[in-house]
């Protein structure tokens, strides 16, 4: 388990709701440190434990707490640098919807150990897409719809995205595109953020 | 097949088409954001430098860089460079494809350049993705190593700490005295053991002892200076380290007031705990440095002021015979 992954819920809970939170969540979680470093490796059993006790302290479903994961990814200051990282995937949302396919490479080419699920975009008739995840990383799904979401308005699309389920490994994504130039959109420049830096958060 | 003029405006936004004079025929998109207020119809050798291969300053030398990489720069503004990839047309003009090269991240940045600046199959927004992601990735990966430093330092001096009294400990002593050594510099050496310390330890307990010992601790620290070092060695053993050199009344000093303080009777749970201490001096003058040379010296004056009667200092001169040891009086040492 790549401790990015891990590090992410850390710092989105801290940022979230506050460092006592983690703190308690860490605790419920058995860990013996409550901070993860980003680069370094753990036990998969450790996301499992600390999901199951970030939904009993937030009183959360984990779907929700996972989907809000996604989003702050995005849509928080401190993640600037992973939503530019994202933006160069397309100039539009339609184009970013096909990076990501590459998008576990993108990641890999960033921190050469991390791996992410398999994605799969597929294309239906208009507007409608379903992206297919398929790998071990419970939750994932959830993570990215919610990334998915901010990244809509990112681009000032308007589009639907539902979670369909998981069969096995494999977990189903539909995306409704409802119009692609909705609203204004967040400000992307190719040369702006050479010397940004996450706080820890994933590339 | 030739290509039409108008293709390359699609697939090489940063083309220039020459005439045969070497006039900027049309030039592609991109190249219009570099500042450059007129392009089409000057010369362009005037708009840009070629340095690589050298001496091409004319129309006909640049036709002979065809199937070689040219080096360019801007000859205005920013001054950017770029690589240039030359194809004659067949009439005399001809046809120089460029791109930023490696200079592509300044560019993007100084120009304001967008991915639709860029053709499609060209590299360069990957490679901006690469920078940003790697730059990132390196990011985390600095912080973990301070952090790892960090740690790392906390576990050099846990290392080096006697955790009972926090003085130095013995691995510490010797790391000292080898770089003293190495240095050749002059130091002095005291050796301190406490008289009377197994008779506290057994009559009023191991926890009455380690609070006799943290006493010493104490005084030790507070007598000494912060360049000198004071560790633990042995279980009532001590040794300051003094490096520069001394003068022997400061020694002297020094060690009797050390015997004084620590002869002072503490309360330990309400009982009196009466220990004292002998002190053995050694110096270097730095030419003679080996370290255990030095503390073996500090060791035989020490007991020859055990000999001599408790609380007493000795310093360690060449043949025993010379050991000089002056009696301290240890309740009146205030």
């Amino acid at each position: 388990m790549h401790g990015l992954i891990l590090r992410t819920l850390q710092i989105f809970t801290q940022d979230t709701y506050g460092y006592d939170t983690w703190s308690a969540i860490a605790s419920e979680a058995g860990l013996e440190n409550p901070d993860f470093e980003a680069m370094l490796h753990y036990d998969p059993a450790v996301l499992e434990a600390v999901l199951r006790a970030a939904e009993t302290i937030l009183n959360k479903p984990n779907e929700a707490f996972l989907e809000d994961v996604g989003t702050y990814l995005v849509s928080h200051p401190n993640c600037e640098g992973l939503r530019r990282l994202l933006r160069f995937g397309g100039v539009d949302f339609i184009e970013f919807l096909h990076s990501l396919d590459d998008l576990p490479d993108r990641a890999r080419l960033a921190v050469a150990d991390f791996t992410l699920p398999d994605v799969e975009l597929r294309d239906h008739a208009g507007d409608s897409f379903e992206l297919r995840l398929s790998g071990h990383l419970p939750g994932f799904g959830h993570v990215m719809v919610g990334l998915l979401r901010a990244m809509a308005d990112d681009y000032g699309a308007l589009a639907l995205f539902e979670h369909c389920g998981a069969q096995g490994e494999v977990e189903l994504i539909t995306i409704t595109l409802v119009e692609t130039a909705y609203a204004e959109g967040r400000d992307f420049k190719l040369g702006a953020g050479t010397r940004v830096a996450t706080t820890g958060s994933p590339v | 097949m030739t290509i039409p003029l108008a293709a390359l405006h699609v697939f090489c936004p940063m083309h220039v088409a020459l005439d045969r004079f070497g006039h900027i025929k049309q030039a592609g998109a991109t190249l219009h954001k570099l500042g450059v207020p007129q392009l089409e119809g000057r010369r362009f050798l005037d708009v840009f430098e070629v340095y690589r291969p050298r001496a091409v300053d004319c129309m006909t030398q640049l036709l002979r860089t065809e199937g070689r990489k040219l080096h360019l720069r801007l000859r205005s503004g920013k001054r950017t460079s770029l690589k240039g990839h030359l194809v004659p047309d067949g009439t005399g003009g001809a046809a120089i494809n460029l791109s930023f090269g490696i200079a592509v991240i300044d560019a993007v940045r100084d120009y304001a350049l967008t991915s639709a600046d860029f053709a499609p199959t060209d590299l360069a927004v990957e490679m901006l993705y690469l920078v940003e992601a790697k730059s990132a990735a390196m990011d985390a990966s600095r912080r973990l190593n301070t952090r790892l430093q960090g740690a790392m330092l906390d576990a050099e001096e846990r290392a080096f700490t006697d955790t009972l009294t926090g003085l130095r400990n013995r691995r510490a002593m010797d790391h000292v005295l080898t770089r003293l050594g190495r240095a050749e510099a002059p130091f002095a050496l005291m050796h301190l053991d406490l008289d009377f310390f197994k008779q506290v330890n057994d009559t009023m307990g191991h926890a009455a002892g380690d609070y006799v010992l943290q006493n010493v601790a104490r005084i030790m620290l507070d007598e000494t200076r912060k360049d000198d070092t004071a560790a633990r060695v042995g279980g009532d053993e001590f040794v300051i380290v003094m490096s520069n050199s001394v003068s022997c009344e400061r020694l002297s000093d020094l060690a009797q007031r050390l015997i004084a303080r620590i002869s002072k009777p503490v309360l330990f749970d309400g009982r009196e705990c009466r220990v004292s201490a002998s002190v053995g001096i050694s110096q270097s003058d730095g030419t003679h440095t080996d370290p255990a040379t030095i503390l073996e010296e500090a060791d035989i004056a020490l007991y020859a002021a055990k000999r001599a009667g408790r609380a007493r200092f000795a310093f360690y001169q060449a043949g025993p015979a010379e050991i000089t040891s002056m009696p301290q009086n240890a309740a009146a040492g205030e």
